[in-house]
């Protein structure tokens, strides 16, 4: 797989909710972060979700499924091609529209994925949002 | 102005959710009158010159730490013609210049300079009798308490201890203990609902023991465990106290439908929590009038700060701290256990979401009221968490505020 295919079916599986697949993406001591612009550019390590292996991925996907109370809703990942940087990092642009039942389509999300991929498969992936503001909640991983 | 039901504070009326002129009213006699609003923890700006932008409810304002070591909160509106001056969230500066006219500005809030002040070439140029120090920024109270700053737009605020009450204080100062802190980050959500129904969601411990299936399941907050809701004289303030169990499967959590039996984490490190506070409660949620939760959920820190947004929204800022002197795995734990907080929390998503249900349901028709009757219709502390006094009390202060 090259990293826009990657990039392609982390978007694909997390829109049509194919979780149980899409941890199939990452190395088992992966790190999946979704983090604010602002704490990256302070140097402030919170994230809003931090997952410090594929057992966490796990934990999170059966957690917002078996435990959360959300309005039902989708996603639609736009993801830019993926460019390769000086260290070695993958990076690409993404924007994430959500639709609530019976509202208009937003964009819910825009930002930068910063990625260090491993045979195919995501061994760290930092999902960096714009807006520190979010819409409420991010309910499914970005 | 609007009538409150005749049962008191045991009905919540729905126009307290939606009407614009209650809000304005909010503004002027809460946020505006005699209250402390939190603004910033001190070690957010640690040197001179460092400032953050914040709101004192609608209020924007400037925390800074002046040239003497003192902090410092200004309205961030120019004393010329109201331009906000500071348009960075943070950083550090001497001065402060509105880019409009360039009025410049001391850290202290004093009116330094005015272009042109003596015209150009014989032409314009102020009143002779104008004078900088009938000028300057607009300056509120400020207060500290172990390193946690809070601001009053009034001058008739009282102290902040008597504002606190020793009730309140105890458990402030238990989080508060004086240690340098740290912050980890931020996160920030808006919240379309009125602003207190993120406060009646923290005094409300039973909704807790019934949405939150993620903290029943795993013992972290349930209703047969050890906790008390307590308040300040005025009601105005609450903690809820719990004391975590184990995830056992007892008649009484498989008899709770918020129980899943047989959910394990595969990776357990998310929920290690190790004790660093004394006595037995693993969870004090604070709730300081007007616009603060202080959260101490097992070993996740933060500050909840509200800003509301008009009467539908409001914004919620998050800041996670920790202690200067925490160990590299202490804010390793802090960190995963973030997961539970803020807007893609394990817990918080369920409130953020269920509040949005709340203002839809309340907007429809606001001459209907909430019953609040659960644990009474009294105003007492409880020593359990199957109980609305948390909320009546809040109302009871808010209307004796609002004078509704």
């Amino acid at each position: 797989m090259t990293p826009d295919d990657l990039f392609a079916a982390h978007g694909d599986l997390l829109d049509e909710s194919r979780l149980d697949e899409w941890i199939d993406l990452f190395t088992d001591d992966c790190l999946y972060l979704v983090i604010p612009r602002e704490n990256v550019e302070r140097g402030l390590p919170l994230a809003a979700i931090r997952c410090e292996s594929r057992g966490y991925l796990k934990d999170r996907v059966v957690a917002v499924r078996e435990t959360s109370m959300y309005a039902p809703r989708s996603q639609r990942h736009v993801i830019g091609a993926s460019r390769k940087q000086p260290d070695g990092a993958m990076t690409a642009s993404y924007a994430v529209f959500q639709t609530l039942t019976d509202e208009p389509t937003t964009v819910f999300s825009t930002g930068r994925y910063v990625a260090r991929i491993i045979e195919g498969r995501f061994a760290e992936l930092r999902c960096i949002y714009d807006s520190t503001l979010v819409d409420n909640s991010i309910v499914q991983p970005l | 102005m609007r009538h409150w039901p005749d049962e008191g504070v045991s009905r919540i009326p729905y126009w307290v959710y939606t009407d614009p002129d209650v809000f304005q009213l909010e503004q002027e006699r809460i946020f505006r009158g005699p209250s402390w609003s939190y603004v910033a923890l001190s070690c957010e700006i640690p040197e001179a010159g460092d400032f953050i932008r914040t709101s004192v409810g609608e209020t924007p304002v400037v925390v800074v730490r002046d040239k003497g070591g003192s902090i410092r909160v200004l309205v961030n509106r120019c004393a010329h013609r109201g331009a906000q001056f500071c348009r960075e969230p943070h950083g550090n500066t001497t001065t402060f210049e509105c880019p409009y006219h360039q009025w410049s500005y001391a850290l202290d809030g004093r009116l330094l300079g005015v272009p042109f002040k003596k015209g150009l070439d014989g032409q314009g140029g102020m009143p002779a009798d104008f004078e900088n120090a009938d000028h300057g920024l607009e300056t509120l109270q400020v207060t500290m308490r172990n390193g946690v700053v809070f601001a009053s737009l009034s001058d008739d605020v009282e102290p902040f201890e008597d504002y606190l009450g020793d009730t309140m204080a105890e458990y402030f100062d238990r989080v508060f203990d004086g240690r340098e802190l740290h912050v980890l980050g931020y996160l920030r959500q808006r919240l379309p609902c009125n602003w207190k129904l993120m406060f009646e969601n923290i005094k409300d411990p039973y909704h807790a023991t019934l949405l939150h299936v993620f903290l029943v399941t795993f013992g972290l907050f349930r209703a047969d465990q050890p906790s008390a809701t307590r308040m300040d004289k005025t009601g105005r303030h609450s903690v809820l106290v719990s004391s975590r169990g184990a995830q056992t499967d007892s008649s009484i959590t498989r008899s709770l439908r918020s129980y899943r039996e047989g959910f394990e984490l595969q990776d357990p490190n998310l929920l290690t929590p190790v004790r660093e506070f004394p006595g037995a409660p693993t969870v004090v949620m604070q709730t300081l009038w007007p616009n603060l939760i202080v959260q101490q959920q097992s070993n996740t820190l933060a500050m909840r700060q509200m800003v509301p947004r008009g009467p539908a929204a409001h914004d919620l800022h998050w800041t996670f701290f920790g202690y200067a002197d925490d160990t590299e795995e202490m804010t390793a734990i802090r960190l995963r256990q973030a997961n539970l907080m803020g807007p893609a929390g394990f817990v918080s998503i369920d409130d953020g979401e269920i509040m949005r249900l709340s203002q839809d349901g309340v907007a429809a028709d606001v001459n209907r009221s909430g019953v609040a009757e659960m644990g009474g219709r009294d105003t007492d502390d409880q020593d359990h968490m199957v109980t609305e006094a948390a909320i009546r009390a809040f109302y009871a202060h808010y209307r004796e505020v609002m004078g509704l």
